[in-house]
């Protein structure tokens, strides 16, 4: 188990490299920077007029479709790195089941594709 | 192990920590922030286990996508911050009795099961002997567990096409570009030699001037 953690290590040290420079670079800033703030300079700015609304505002649902598609085929990929590893084991049943797997996928895409749901408009 | 417990004790504090912050989070951005770190402690304790495939595959799929996801759905509801906080105490209740059915049944279910002889047989699994995590993975899900895996791909399927029933609209008024089209156009079919008398425009249907 130690020996896990040990391989492990390597991985502590980016994510501490990574929070080392983000932090440093969000609190450089604070102490760095001329911080002279005035009401006029904080508010909002809409090139030139007063803020219209508020600035959280309705998302499009096709972006939802969009990240819905990404994750499907996602999970198709994360489905090929067990078979791809223990493809030699597995012999030509698991090799035409992830055929079958992929198949079905493929129909699914075509039909995506079909009803134009990978373009914008 | 000391360090492994020590390792456990902190992937595990930090996620029942940051599950208690999704719940009391009054803006749902930062519910959904804490649910992703969630999300990573569970990696952790995946880590711990040995189950290392497992520990990427939530790390890609629900932190990568999911969580995505649900910071859509949230900018999609059009968050109203006071008058969700207006609505807490009016469905407290609700959600109380749903949390405390979920909660009775899983104690239920542990009362009458336990830890029987299965999950003890299943929880030292995840390294059999001497394979990594995935092979060992691999090995079995598209031989011994086909069917599930086929189910796994329909249910994908199932949700591909739900998605786009439910969502995709096209617009009317929209001029696509059709690049097979354009690629097709010819001479022949673009232009037409039309013979014109003298003192004629050539051209009945279009109003003068915009030759």
């Amino acid at each position: 188990m130690n020996e896990l953690l040990m391989g492990y290590l390597p991985l502590v040290v980016f994510i501490g490299v990574a929070l080392a420079i983000g932090a440093g670079l969000m609190v450089a800033p604070f102490l760095l920077a001329v911080n002279n703030p005035d009401p006029e300079k904080v508010s909002a700015y809409e090139c030139g007029f007063n803020a219209f609304d508020d600035a959280r505002m309705k998302f499009d649902v096709r972006f939802y479709l969009v990240s819905l598609l990404f994750i499907i085929f996602d999970l198709e990929i994360a489905f090929l790195f067990p078979w791809a590893v223990a493809f030699k084991e597995i012999g030509a049943f698991g090799f035409w089941s992830m055929m079958v797997f992929l198949g079905v996928l493929t129909i699914g895409f075509i039909y995506e594709w079909r009803k134009g749901a990978l373009e914008w408009d | 192990m000391a360090l492994t417990a020590v390792f456990f004790y902190l992937f595990a504090t930090l996620a029942v920590a940051s599950a208690a912050m999704v719940i009391v989070a009054k803006n749902p951005v930062h519910a959904v922030l804490f649910l992703i770190l969630v999300f990573f402690n569970a990696a952790g304790l995946f880590v711990l286990l040995n189950a290392e495939f497992l520990a990427m595959l939530l790390v890609i799929v629900y932190v990568g996508a999911v969580a995505v996801l649900f910071l859509f759905v949230v900018m999609m509801l059009d968050v109203d911050f006071a008058e969700l906080r207006a609505g807490f105490i009016k469905n407290a209740p609700i959600g109380v009795i749903v949390g405390g059915v979920v909660l009775a049944e899983l104690i239920a279910l542990f009362v009458a099961r336990g830890a029987g002889p299965v999950t003890t047989a299943v929880k030292g699994s995840p390294v059999p002997s001497g394979v990594s995590n995935t092979e060992a993975l691999g090995l079995i899900i598209y031989t011994k567990y086909v069917f599930f895996f086929q189910a796994a791909g329909l249910i994908l399927l199932v949700a591909m096409i739900g998605a786009i029933v439910l969502t995709l609209q096209h617009r009317k008024a929209v001029r696509r570009q059709s690049i097979p089209v354009q690629v097709a156009r010819t001479p022949a079919n673009a232009m037409a030699v039309v013979k014109v008398a003298p003192g004629e425009t050539g051209m009945p249907a279009e109003p003068k001037g915009q030759g």
